[in-house]
């Protein structure tokens, strides 16, 4: 027996065997919803016996058997149950364990639970929620207190998402290559949520809340290390880790928000950034550049920045552009707005906001509202900055961001009585 | 995205409720029992509470030392909160939809009592990162 790793250590590396372990279960079992609960089961028995009764030589082995004495245990009481109502069959006896059961354990199924939780029959919400159980082998209790509902709620959550994946009747396996580049954009997109959740829990009330910016980054980099030549997830992995980077220095001792230019930069993670830096060098010369790597490399334009005013606007307004080619996103022609005012004058940035405007989808959207205050306060109109730092104060759901807008206005109120 | 539903009534609606037909009460409890039942196996319930009668209800300041005074509610006040759920949900729509739920229980006689149903996003969503 090894040495006693750490809690955090042991809990890692527990969490990192979940998606082996129920790969394993549905090869065998051929029932996703049952083998979930199972390893689930085998997961919450290996945190209490392990650290009392020491660490298995194979804990894979340990977890799988221990899952599959609970598929059994289910299968009893299914059986059993049918026997009622039918009066059937022996069946029971052919599902006894072999002695030593040999289960192929070289697999490793991350990927192929990724799909399946990511499905697109499923909603954001539920596909989030299924993905940290199953791949991220959280408890229910933990997703719950995540995201700030009661672990009923989010039991039923899970639940049903298993349900539609039954109905829709998924094969376990990986999609063909015909509809593999839209489903990975799927997993890759419910990464990126439960990424960005992470930054509700960093800013929200002072509540206990399980790090979901540190799981997307866990699960993310396990998606890269199976898929070490795929430049997109590699461009998300550096994405998450260069705007991470900066988690500490973006919030103050109140927890109001501390906006980029003002940020104390020598906070920011050395580390994240040059993890970051070297995924993208790896990546970028590999052809084909998508959105993520361009969100990635911006971050990184930021991140390289030692003061604010040393910041490579034209690269940035530059990348934004090319962003804009690739996506019809209005939050992309938002940035780029910022960028150009950056560049050209804040005039520029305000004439791209006019488009904003006459495009329609960001109407009443709090960060139009916001931008515009931003940068008409650089043009020095301070009356209407003000006035737009209200209605966008008005307009948001985050409350640090509400907060932070609304001192915005009474700066500019006190400092320019004009 | 969170949102909370107010039920709200005037200063005496308890005492109207109570003046019901026993079977309207019960009717009435039953639908909202179902209610959240429902709203708890969709996975969209946070939470739920029912409020003691607003008559009971102490209006606090502090005062000198930081010691509360209390005073009854404001006489002028027409509204009160009775009740209130908070959703989770993916869009208001879906929020609007439980609020008009809730809006049908049965008042007098069985008859969907259309009271109205307060609906306000809770302010917890994630910040954006500012330039």
């Amino acid at each position: 027996m090894a040495v006693t790793p750490s809690d955090a250590q042991s809990e890692h590396r527990l969490r990192d065997l979940a998606p082996r372990v129920l790969g394993a279960i549905i090869r065998r079992f051929r029932d996703f919803a049952n083998a979930e609960d199972a390893v689930q089961e085998a997961l919450l028995a290996a945190a209490i016996q392990w650290p009392r009764e020491g660490y298995p030589d194979n804990p894979q082995a340990w977890l799988i058997q221990v899952a599959s004495r609970r598929m059994y245990d289910y299968k009893r009481t299914e059986l059993a149950r049918q026997r009622r109502e039918t009066a059937a069959s022996a069946e029971l006896e052919n599902l006894a364990p072999a002695a030593g059961i040999a289960i192929e354990t070289d697999q490793d199924d991350t990927l192929i639970l990724l799909f399946m939780c990511c499905h697109p029959a499923l909603t954001p919400p539920s596909a989030i929620a299924l993905t940290l159980r199953a791949v991220g082998g959280l408890t229910t209790a933990e997703i719950a207190s995540a995201f700030l509902v009661p672990e009923a709620t989010m039991a039923q959550r899970i639940s049903r998402a298993k349900q539609s994946i039954k109905a829709s009747g998924v094969p376990f396996r990986l999609p063909t290559n015909h509809e593999r580049t839209q489903r990975l954009r799927a997993v890759l997109h419910v990464l990126y949520l439960i990424f960005n959740e992470g930054y509700t829990s960093s800013a929200g009330p002072q509540l206990q809340r399980f790090d979901l910016s540190d799981e997307a980054i866990r699960l993310t980099r396990a998606v890269h290390n199976l898929l070490p030549d795929d430049a997109e997830v590699a461009g998300l992995l550096a994405l998450m880790l260069l705007t991470d980077a900066r988690r500490a220095a973006r919030t103050g001792g109140d927890g109001e928000l501390i906006p980029l230019t003002k940020q104390d930069r020598t906070l920011w993670d050395r580390e994240k950034i040059d993890a970051g830096l070297a995924l993208l060098t790896a990546t970028l010369p590999k052809g084909s550049v998508g959105a993520y790597q361009l969100q990635a490399a911006i971050a990184a334009l930021h991140d390289e920045a030692a003061r604010a005013e040393d910041t490579d606007w034209p690269q940035i307004l530059a990348l934004y552009d090319l962003l804009k080619r690739m996506s019809d996103n209005p939050m992309v022609m938002l940035n780029r707005a910022i960028a150009a005012a950056m560049v050209h004058g804040p005039s520029a940035g305000l004439d791209l906001l006019g488009a904003l405007d006459a495009d329609g989808r960001l109407t009443g959207h709090h960060r139009l509202d916001a931008v515009r205050a931003h940068l008409l306060e650089l043009a020095g109109d301070h009356q209407a900055a003000i006035a737009h730092y209200r209605l966008a104060a008005g307009r948001t759901t985050s409350l640090p961001e509400r907060n932070y807008l609304m001192t915005q206005a009474a700066l500019l109120r006190e400092t320019h009585r004009d | 995205m969170k949102y909370i539903l107010m039920m709200n009534c005037p200063k005496d609606g308890y005492d109207w409720f109570a003046s019901l037909p026993k079977k309207d009460i019960q009717a009435h409890i039953a639908f909202m029992h179902s209610l959240n039942k429902s709203l708890r196996e969709s996975g969209e319930l946070v939470s739920t509470e029912g409020l003691a009668d607003p008559k009971q209800a102490k209006i606090v300041r502090a005062g000198k030392d930081g010691a509360p005074v209390t005073d009854g509610v404001f006489p002028e006040a027409k509204e009160f909160l009775a009740g209130y759920w908070i959703v989770d949900v993916e869009t208001p729509e879906q929020a609007y939809a439980i609020a008009a739920r809730a809006s049908a229980a049965p008042g007098p006689g069985g008859v969907p009592s259309n009271m109205p149903i307060e609906v306000r996003q809770v302010m917890s969503s994630a910040p954006t990162e500012w330039l």
